[in-house]
């Protein structure tokens, strides 16, 4: 909670420097065929109206059945922040009136949460690695939508979303900029994704977060908060975290006090703006729901979960570090999204040696593939070139065929063309020249047509990368740089 | 009444398997002596239509060899429990056009089991009362009176209606709710058999919910054995109620007449409170010597939280329906008093959808739930709700079978004649049987005597939980000594 002041993420105000304190409550929308508490289709863009059981409806006499899959999914997500598993918690009601709260009261959990302190370890480029608290997961039950551009006097109001299971994960106040709460909020989605827990489509709504912010003076106590409520993408959250530190700051210079306050996000004008102070707080009268038993489970069906657990971001960079001596960064970036991991594991299933050119897959995954990808704004899911054509070319590289330049034409060609590398290369006649007598008698010619160079290379090795380039150019690319580069400097005797 | 209508349940199923009448003629009686006892208003809605068909339907059944265990049997229902296609009111006038589209799965199990609904019963609005005087129907008449007197008198609450329905035989049973008390002190007022059975037995859904962590069904008959019958048709597990409980059903009616030779029954001093009535105490006492007489040991017991149940009730019950009744806020159905804004759309329709005592336990529901409030309040009546528990479990736990109490402090009274100026007058009706809420036991009222003016009085037997059965062989000795009661007709 009070880790070393790191002075490069101060902000300097007109009276010296300024920490700010950044704390998340994620709303995570939980990955299910049904919600909560009935057996309504969570569907993404049904009709209005269109997923609505009679218990989401709160139509009289109505009662809430847990949904074990939703406590599945939020157990796992539990173990995949390395967090505590609670055995026994409890559903309470938040009460408070809104028509898109069908029951005039929330289900959620309040005093006695599924899930407990875990962690979660978010690397930042060219930063340390930092540690974020978890101080618990709740399972809650989402309101529905208002709709307030159907009827020029009415409001409609969507209960498709009302009572779709939502994990409440809120963190410890552990981030100090807006750079660790973006990059905290994308390891998280990531461990999410991982685990298929949650989707992590912020465009739907599958993942928001209220971003809980104060400033203070480095080593001091903690400052009043404000909680901006609902921010829908990582960018805006950066964004208000910005505006709103800006905001606490220019107030306590003018010698002003911070009112604990819920703010919203205006993404159009950049500004957070109050909703409301703590004196017009609801008093949500929780208490345990009657309607549900507390929620027991074994330690059995806890470890049955664990052991079916998927292998995890943290957990796989370490494993392509060791096994591939991947460069951290590398193996990061092939991590940070399951479909990135997924695709290069794909290719190293299919890689005819890959403690040799596990590395090299890498490589051409990030650097080639994803660079081009980039480029062309396409997703990994569409990509033009397969995982089993990419090993081809890694392979064909790996064992000598062809040479990396001539790699990235076979690449250009399979990217536009398709088709079997392999194939490609033999009827293309794409073959890397490694006969000895060939290449001889192509460094003999160069060398015989360039005596002055050949000259000055004696007193100037370096110039060899002359002759290289001359040879390289005569044969099409295909000779063998290596037996290129020996064969030069024996003969020009360096 | 008719000779019909003169049947018990037990003796109406042999008939109509005898082919001595058929379902249509036992329903048809019945409709008859509903239309005629229009000035009890016990009943809310009347479905002669229906019943007419549903008996119909129970008569091809029986023809076919096919009948239920209650084919053709007329009941009436609570209008706490939805009723597909029928409206359904919690006689609020927040619900005051509601129809389900569902039935509760207690009447569910009803009509599986070939029973006939002759309509809706009245209660009090959301079973929040003790004398059926809060219905936006207006108040349930008694079908009793004192003895030359013609004074109209509460049947009880807050299921009223169902207690005066059978116990002017306008149906051969009902359907009832008991949070607090709600069948067996009408029971008792009306001189007929009600049984609140352990919480968990009977599903709660689709029975509009009182306190959700009290709230249970149960039936009203004019004997122990019919009540005996109908429960084990209401009775059982039900998935989308989690509170249920998922044990086989025994069947009650084989306990009826089984010897109690050898029971310990409880006689909790803590019952005997001040300035309760001599002949209360006499009936008791009297209770107790006809059980020991069928060879039942009287001992006597101490609860000794007892005092503590009735203040720790009115801060749960109402907590628990501030929350459930949230939900009546005439955004999607009910009735919806506009406002200019939807704070005052609110305000309008929850307050003229709902009655003064409903208001009165929203409120204090909500207030002692309040931050600041809560550990005060309901927090510690929680904790006096788990006492009240142990008492009853150690005093299980020496032995003791079932306890006897009275069912009720006094007879019935007039009706607008308690708690007009104090509502505390009124809940001190329930003194006796809340507890048994609080312990989520069953409880048993039986008929055993009559007050100086003609009125009829109940005692309750508090069982162990799941011990319902033992309950119907105690509760059927009482009846046998004590014989049936029947108000005169003045409809």
């Amino acid at each position: 909670m009070n880790a070393p002041v790191q002075p490069s993420m101060l902000i300097k105000g007109a009276t010296g420097d300024w920490e700010v304190v950044i704390g998340l409550e994620i709303h995570a929308q939980v990955t299910s065929k049904s919600k909560l508490f009935s057996g309504a289709s969570t569907e993404f863009g049904g009709d209005p109206n269109a997923h609505v059981s009679l218990v989401d409806a709160a139509m009289p006499g109505m009662l809430p059945v847990i949904n074990e899959e939703c406590v599945a999914q939020a157990v796992r997500t539990g173990l995949g922040l390395k967090a505590q598993i609670n055995l026994r918690s409890v559903f309470d009601r938040k009460n408070y009136f809104y028509p898109d709260l069908p029951q005039g009261y929330q289900i959620s959990q309040y005093k006695s949460p599924i899930v407990g302190e875990g962690t979660v370890v978010v690397d930042l480029p060219d930063q340390d690695s930092f540690t974020v608290g978890i101080e618990r997961l709740h399972l809650e039950q989402d309101a529905g939508k208002l709709l307030h551009d159907q009827h020029p006097t009415m409001t409609f109001v969507d209960l498709n979303r009302s009572g779709v299971a939502l994990m409440e994960i809120v963190s410890k106040p552990d981030m100090r900029s807006a750079d660790q709460a973006r990059a905290y909020v994308t390891k998280l989605r990531t461990i999410l994704r991982y685990l298929g827990t949650c989707d992590g489509d912020m465009e739907k709504g599958s993942l928001r977060a209220d971003v809980n912010v104060s400033v203070r003076r480095p080593g001091a106590p903690f400052g009043t908060r404000c909680e901006i409520k609902n921010v829908n993408s990582i960018r805006f959250m950066g964004q208000a975290i910005d505006y709103e530190a800006r905001r606490q700051i220019g107030i306590l210079e003018d010698g002003g006090v911070i009112e604990q306050e819920t703010r919203q996000f205006d993404a159009v004008k950049g500004e957070t703006r109050a909703m409301r102070s703590k004196e017009e707080a609801h008093d949500y009268r929780y208490f345990p729901d009657p309607d549900l038993l507390p929620l027991e489970l074994t330690q059995a069906y806890v470890d049955a979960l664990k052991a079916h657990l998927p292998e995890l971001p943290d957990e796989k960079k370490a494993r392509f570090i060791r096994d591939f001596a991947l460069k951290s960064e590398d193996a990061g970036v092939l991590v940070s999204e399951r479909e990135s991991a997924d695709f290069y594991e794909a290719v190293l299933g299919q890689l005819a040696d890959k403690a040799r050119d596990g590395k090299l897959a890498a490589n051409w995954v990030i650097n080639e593939l994803f660079g081009r990808l980039n480029k062309e704004g396409g997703a990994i899911a569409t990509s033009p070139v397969s995982a089993t054509q990419l090993a081809a070319i890694v392979d064909l590289i790996g064992d000598g065929t062809i040479s990396g330049k001539i790699a990235k034409d076979l690449f250009e060609i399979v990217w536009t063309e398709g088709g079997d590398p392999r194939a490609v290369v033999e009827t293309r006649g794409m073959k890397q020249v490694t006969d000895l007598g060939a290449i001889e008698k192509v460094v003999d010619d160069i060398i015989a047509a360039n005596p002055d160079k050949a000259e000055q290379a004696k007193a100037k090795p370096a110039m060899v990368g002359w002759f290289i380039g001359q040879v390289m150019k005569s044969s099409g690319g295909k000779a063998n740089p290596q037996t290129v580069n020996d064969l030069l400097k024996t003969k020009l005797g360096l | 009444m008719t000779d019909l209508t003169s049947l018990s349940l037990a003796e109406a199923r042999q008939g109509l398997k005898a082919k001595a009448f058929t379902a249509l003629e036992l329903t048809d009686a019945h409709i008859f002596a509903v239309e005629k006892a229009r000035a009890l208003n016990a009943f809310v809605l009347e479905t002669a239509e229906e019943a007419r068909m549903m008996a119909q339907a129970a008569d091809l059944r029986i023809a076919r060899g096919e009948g239920g265990p209650l084919a053709g049997i007329p009941l009436g229902i609570k209008d706490l429990f939805a009723t597909k296609g029928v409206r359904t009111t919690a006689c609020s006038r927040i619900l005051e056009n509601f129809v389900p589209p569902y039935e509760s799965t207690v009447t569910a199990r009803l009509w599986h089991d070939g029973a006939v609904m002759l309509g809706k019963l009245n209660n009090d609005e959301f079973a929040m009362g003790s004398s059926n005087e809060t219905s936006a129907f207006g108040p349930v008449v008694n079908p009793w009176r004192r003895e030359g007197s013609d004074a109209k008198l509460v049947p009880g609450g807050s299921s009223g209606g169902s207690a005066a329905a059978v116990a002017a035989h306008l149906c051969l049973g009902a359907t009832g709710t008991d949070t607090g008390g709600s069948i067996r002190q009408p029971a008792a007022f009306t001189g007929i058999v009600g049984m609140k059975p352990t919480y968990g037995r009977c599903s709660r859904w689709g029975i509009v919910a009182f306190a959700s962590s009290l709230d249970q069904a149960g039936p009203f008959a004019r004997t122990v054995r019919d009540t005996a019958i109908l429960l084990r048709s209401m009775a059982g597990h039900d998935a989308k109620d989690t509170t249920s409980v998922d044990r086989p059903v025994p069947d009650y009616e084989a306990a009826v007449g089984q010897s109690i030779k050898g029971m310990k029954i409880g006689i909790p001093k803590e019952y005997r409170i001040d300035g309760m009535p001599a002949e209360i105490e006499r009936l008791w006492r009297q209770g107790g010597e006809w059980l020991k007489a069928a060879g039942a040991e009287l001992v006597e017991v101490s609860l000794p939280h007892t005092k503590y149940a009735l203040p720790a009730y009115y801060i749960v019950a109402p907590a628990e329906a501030s929350s459930n009744l949230a939900r009546y806020d005439g955004v999607r159905y009910g009735a919806r008093v506009p406002g200019r804004d939807i704070i005052e759309m609110y305000e309008n329709t929850r307050a003229r959808g709902f009655g003064p005592e409903v208001r009165r336990r929203i409120m204090i529901g909500t207030y002692v739930l309040s931050a600041g409030y809560y550990d005060a309040y309901y927090l510690r009546a929680q904790k006096v709700r788990t006492l009240i528990k142990r008492d009853f479990e150690e005093c299980f736990a020496r032995g003791v079978n079932a306890i006897l109490t009275p069912a009720t402090p006094s007879a019935a009274f007039g009706i607008g004649e308690k708690g007009g100026a104090d509502p505390i007058e009124m809940y001190l009706n329930d003194i006796f049987t809340v507890t048994v809420n609080m312990a989520g036991l069953p409880g048993l009222a039986v008929p055993a005597g009559k007050d100086g003016q003609g009125l009829p009085l109940g005692l309750q037997l508090i069982g162990r939980p799941f011990d319902e059965e033992g309950l119907f062989s105690l509760g059927e000795v009482i009846e046998q000594a004590a014989g049936r009661f029947t108000p005169a007709q003045w409809w």
